[in-house]
């Protein structure tokens, strides 16, 4: 039976090479369903509260924003906008494009976009990407820092001023916000949300190529083609039957069984296997994702002057080629600057602000640590949470690279935490103590977006809580701009500023990787590194 | 036996009240769930405290657990940070474990007594030295790598079944698992049945049964058997209660979505009522599985009386 | 009074304390998957003994031991282990955490007998090193239980009373909550590299099943004629407690402790697993198994060894405990 099942992928391979056809006899099937393995996402299933790729892996199924971010490029591409217009970096004004409708027939409206806004930006609404509005004027009503109750249900800074159109005053200059539309927290409501949003979230509606045909949770989501759908992309496929796996091993396992189409997250452990199992039907492409060492600043041994020179000699006991290569078989790629190539040299990414503290070199990391005062406590401990991304492989062989490169058993160790909660929660608590895993999986393709949440003073995912008044200003800077260049080039300048105190360890950046069966063809992944399910032929 | 039924209840109620409390404790001690929520990213203060609100987080423990407790009554287990009702995770949960559990149980009986049985007759041949030490390498190998070893060989290299178990979970594909986890089990039912039936062949009524001339089969099955499987039963059904909780690691490895999957879930993103909810049925079951036993044993062995 | 059933609820006196201890008093609940040995086969207490017998019980015991093959083996097992465990230099002079990428999977070579696992180190090395800690689990998880479980268990069970019905409560509460759960959430929060919180949870989620067990032999054996005797003549209930009952009520404790030990070391292994056992820099045999498991396709071997060796050690110590149970067991001669 497995014979016959390699002999027919010879075969495929074969036909393909020459004809460049689908194989299966006859092209491809467009009612044809595909299986994709999921995870359970944590989170209600809507826009404003998805905040982790599973979710928003369906949301992006079912729903389409303003902008749409070009599956291969990243670039912010009008969707359902007509136009976005502004003047000041400030003020803008956005029409709908006409035609659009909600799977259930309701038109897409400015409305529909104002309100859904308004929805995620209200405190009593719990959503988790509250924060996403805070640009946006009436903000601190809807929203309290103090927890206390909203004096305002809408933000003052929208308004509808017509079917199509409607307008956005944002508190402070910011020239890139055309482009972060794209998210997911953007996406317009239906009026059956907020009739009946329990009711919505057992089986949600939205305006995408793909609509929900059932829904039970914690086992299968099963879309469906939207024939109707009124957008370019629509599907190639007849749906897509999410099933959640309780270990992407198991995944994994099924795909190689034929039980499943599509993996988009290979475990580790599998890599090397990868071409044997599936040959060409693998892909590892590069997605918006980098990991880094931060170390908490607030801790007055980390924090002290002259301890760059330590951050940059562990640094650069690091062997990350080596690492990458037989940890990750290649689906990492070494780092050597804190944001992503996937930003492409427009967007701002290019190789080198590390330079040379990004290349091992033990004795040059033996004598910057030494000259940098030595370890603090002669050891340091990196935390991770060990429950998700099999962080335990990785943190070990830094570790045994440090230890090897400082010739030292000792140096390193590393220090699981049980689960993401309690890993927050002592990052949240500023109770970390030594380097800590630090991952970054961009929301919308810019550079503002790899450097302002993550080093900015104060900001959401400032983890480390590192503040540095010189890249505050940059930054400031780089908002205001509104020439798309210009800002690019003074995010630049706060990135060597990173550099210079070598605020975190840049340690690789993340490929998004799948695989899938022979019925599949035409597969990629995105710049998330979600596959691009809609473009996926079945047959 | 009718007050000592009612003793036994009373007796659960402690029992009950302690176990839940103790894992709402436990599960407490575990820190704060909200932090998890927000990816990796801190939660803003105000929507932190918020989702703390609405899940009740911000009351002192003790008073969470009472009204926890007080909800439970009514049938109200609260929800799951994803927004699901802790009792439509049951609902979708428990009857997979449950048929998990009878395959398990069944392969308990029909290896674990037939081979006890035989065992127990030959007891010192080279048969039973030879199973005994099969019993006693299957009890000290994890779990976890008879299971994973199982699946890669039986699911990916020889293709006899599925590596995984759909969301369906039906009885056919849940074989493979169901021997998995009762594996343990079944090596002490083993040994159970042979010391039991070694033990009751020597015993008198046996001697009387052969010395009245009865055929072996007979003397076996109707006087034999039925005597020594009074403690098996009894572990068997004891087993019941262990077998539906601990199915963590076989339910992981076997991508079952059962009340083991849930648990676990539910501990890495400690939702509290999630865990506590489920923990608290299984308490229950644990007690009326125990209660029974303990009828059971009496009704099997009428020298035993409850008062 | 008919003869004793293996399975008697021990703690079954006729016109003694209502209380009544359920079917499963003697249920073990350890080792992986959160069940373990827990045969009720292995704990059938002595139920008639004079304190003349005590002695000769013991070297009766002994007697049986030297002769039984099974123990022999398993004893020089665990002896090995023992030594290995003090002295890993012995055989395996390297230094476990010393570890090259470069040789990461790769399989047995000149010097590196068992090749190297997934972060380059030797397996060889690794697993002689594990022994420690594995055998440190076992024994301190062990000897924790024990001696908690058979002292709040035997007063309970000699004093009778308001102590005691709350103490059957509270062992029911712990009996209630499954091992591997409770690991995960206690575990969860330790951040301690050491072995002692994994030992800790051990001791207190393990001690119910040692108390039940030693307060029915106690039960049983307070009922017997010479301790009445004792009693008749003005002994001190401690004199008691610890002259004439504890002898008689101490086997049945040692006989489930023996294989619990075993089951523990399984334990410390699925901990790993999950993802909550021991933390580097610790080198145990359940932290290799865990790391080595999903590479069992491309490095069987990582798994191989310190799995077997795991394997013989729990085997080794439930072997022993078997091989004890059948000479302290006078039925079963």
């Amino acid at each position: 039976m497995r014979g016959a099942t390699h002999a027919r992928a010879v075969v495929c391979a074969v036909a393909v090479a020459l004809v460049a056809t689908a194989c299966g006899g006859g092209g491809s099937d467009t009612g044809a369903v595909l299986s994709s393995s999921w995870g359970d996402p944590p989170n209600p299933l809507e826009p404003a509260n998805t905040n982790e790729v599973q979710g928003g892996k369906v949301l992006s199924m079912i729903f389409r924003g303003l902008k749409q971010y070009d599956p291969k490029t990243g670039e912010a591409k009008n969707m359902l906008a007509e136009t976005i217009d502004t003047t000041d970096g400030k003020n803008y004004t956005i029409t709908v494009k006409k035609g659009w409708t909600f799977s259930n027939g309701e038109k897409v409206t400015a409305r529909s976009f104002v309100d859904a806004w308004n929805y995620g930006a209200g405190l009593k609404n719990n959503q988790r990407n509250a924060y996403f509005f805070e640009y946006i004027d009436g903000y601190d009503k809807t929203h309290p820092a103090d927890g206390g109750k909203q004096s305002a249900d809408t933000l003052s800074g929208l308004k509808v001023v017509g079917d199509r159109t409607f307008t956005v005053r944002l508190r402070q200059k910011f020239s890139s916000f055309p482009d972060t539309l794209g998210y997911n927290a953007y996406a317009p409501l239906p009026r059956a949300f907020f009739d009946d949003r329990a009711a919505w979230l057992k089986k949600p509606v939205g305006n995408g190529p793909y609509r929900v045909a059932s829904y039970t949770r914690g086992s299968q989501l099963s879309l469906r083609r939207w024939d109707a759908y009124p957008g370019e992309d629509k599907a190639r496929n007849g749906g897509v039957d999410l099933k959640v796996y309780t270990d992407n091993n198991t995944a994994y396992t099924d795909l190689m069984a034929g039980n499943l189409d599509l993996v988009d997250d290979v475990p580790a452990s599998q890599l090397r296997n990868v071409r044997t199992d599936l040959g060409d039907r693998y892909i590892n492409a590069p997605a918006g994702i980098i990991q880094t060492l931060a170390f908490p600043y607030y801790d007055k041994r980390w924090g002290r002057a002259g301890m760059e020179k330590v951050r940059e000699g562990l640094s650069r006991a690091i062997n990350r080629d080596q690492i990458t290569r037989t940890i990750f078989r290649n689906t990492r790629t070494p780092a050597v600057d804190w944001t992503s190539p996937v930003l492409g040299k427009e967007g701002g990414y290019r190789a080198g602000p590390c330079g040379t503290a990004c290349v091992y070199d033990a004795a040059a990391a033996k004598r910057l640590i030494k000259e940098g005062g030595g370890l603090p406590g002669g050891q340091v401990r990196i935390t991770y949470n060990a429950d998700t991304g099999s962080h335990r492989e990785w943190v070990d062989a830094v570790c045994n690279s440090i230890n090897n490169a400082l010739g030292d058993d000792k140096a390193c160790v590393g220090n699981p935490i049980g689960t993401f909660a309690d890993y927050r929660n002592r990052i949240t608590d500023r109770k970390m103590t030594g380097p800590f895993r630090a991952g970054w999986q961009m929301d919308y393709p810019l550079i503002q977006n790899f450097l302002q949440p993550l080093y900015y003073t104060g900001a959401s995912s400032n983890d480390g809580k590192w503040s540095n008044p010189d890249f505050d200003r940059l930054v400031d800077r780089a908002n205001a701009e509104t020439d798309a260049a210009r800002a690019v080039e003074r995010f630049r300048q706060a990135e060597e500023v990173l550099r210079t105190n070598m605020a975190a360890i840049p340690l690789w950046y993340q490929n998004g990787n799948a695989g899938y069966s022979q019925r599949l063809s035409n597969v990629a992944l995105n710049p998330f590194s979600v596959p691009v399910y809609d473009q996926i032929k079945v047959g | 036996m009718g007050p000592y039924v009612v003793r036994r209840l009373l007796q659960m109620v402690p029992v009950f009240a302690g176990a839940t409390l103790l894992i709402f404790l436990m599960v407490n001690v575990m820190g704060d769930p909200v932090a998890g929520l927000c990816g990796e990213r801190q939660c803003d203060p105000a929507t932190a405290a918020r989702l703390k609100q609405e899940f009740g987080l911000d009351q002192p423990v003790w008073q969470q657990y009472l009204t926890y407790m007080g909800n439970v009554f009514t049938g109200d287990f609260g929800t799951a940070f994803n927004g699901q009702k802790v009792t439509e995770l049951m609902a979708t949960s428990f009857p997979v474990t449950l048929r998990l559990t009878i395959v398990a149980i069944l392969f308990e009986i029909a290896i674990g007594v037939t081979l006890g049985v035989a065992m127990g007759l030959r007891r010192g041949r080279p048969v039973d030295t030879g199973v005994l030490l099969v019993t006693l390498v299957v009890i000290s190998v994890p779990t976890f790598v008879t299971g994973l070893l199982l699946q890669l060989l039986l699911g990916v290299e020889w293709g006899w079944i599925k590596p995984s178990v759909s969301w369906q979970a039906g009885f056919d594909e849940l074989i493979v698992p169901g021997l998995v986890l009762a594996s343990v089990s079944l090596a002490y039912v083993t040994r159970l049945t042979r010391t039991s039936i070694a033990e009751n062949a020597r015993a008198d009524y046996v001697r009387t049964a052969v010395a009245k001339g009865l055929p072996r089969h007979r003397v076996i099955v109707r006087h034999l058997l039925r005597n020594s499987l009074i403690p098996v039963v009894t572990f068997i059904g004891a087993d019941v209660g262990f077998l539906m909780g601990g199915a963590i690691v076989t339910e992981r490895i076997f991508n079952i979505h059962g009340v083991g999957y849930q648990l676990y879930q539910g501990i890495l993103r400690q939702s509290t009522q999630t865990v506590v909810g489920f923990v608290t049925v299984l308490v229950l079951v644990f007690l009326v599985a125990n209660l029974l036993v303990d009828l059971l044993y009496a009704v099997l062995d009428p020298r035993i009386r409850y008062a | 009074m008919p003869e004793p059933q293996p399975l008697e609820p021990s703690s079954y006196v006729p016109g003694g304390t209502a209380e009544l201890v359920p079917a499963d008093a003697e249920i073990l609940r350890t080792g992986p998957g959160g069940r373990g040995p827990r045969g009720p086969d292995t704990t059938a207490a002595p139920s008639v003994a004079a304190e003349e017998r005590v002695r000769s019980l013991w070297s009766d015991a002994w007697h049986d031991l030297r002769r039984n093959p099974v123990f022999l083996v398993s004893a020089l097992v665990i002896l090995f282990l023992v030594l290995i465990a003090l002295w890993p230099q012995l055989i395996a002079p390297g230094n476990p955490l010393d570890c090259d990428l470069a040789k990461a999977q790769q399989g047995p070579g000149p010097g590196h007998p068992f090749g190297f696992n997934g972060q380059g180190c030797d397996v060889y090395t690794r697993t002689v090193h594990g022994a420690r800690t594995s055998v440190t689990v076992g024994v301190c998880a062990t000897l924790g239980v024990a001696v908690l479980g058979s002292v709040l268990g035997g007063l309970a069970g000699f004093f009778g009373g308001v102590g005691d019905a709350i103490l059957s409560r509270v062992t029911d509460v712990f009996f209630a909550i499954p091992v591997v759960l409770g690991g995960l959430v206690l575990l969860s929060v330790v951040t301690s590299s050491t072995v002692w919180p994994v030992i800790g949870f051990m001791v207190l989620l393990g001690w119910p099943q040692i108390s039940r067990i030693a307060r029915g032999s106690v039960i049983t054996a307070r009922q017997n004629d010479y301790v009445q005797a004792a009693r008749a003549l003005g002994a001190s209930p401690m004199r008691i407690l610890l002259r004439h009952i504890a002898p008689n009520a101490i086997a049945p404790v040692i006989v489930v402790a023996t294989i619990a030990l075993g089951t523990y070391i399984a334990l410390e292994a699925t901990l790993s697993y999950l993802g909550v056992g021991l933390k580097p820099p610790s080198v145990s045999w359940g932290i290799d198994i865990s790391a080595a498991s999903p590479y069992i396709r491309n490095a069987p071997h990582a798994l191989l060894w310190p799995s077997g060796a795991l394997a013989v050690t729990v085997l080794a110590f439930i072997m022993l405990g078997d091989a004890v149970r059948d000479a302290l067991d006078p039925r079963l001669r």
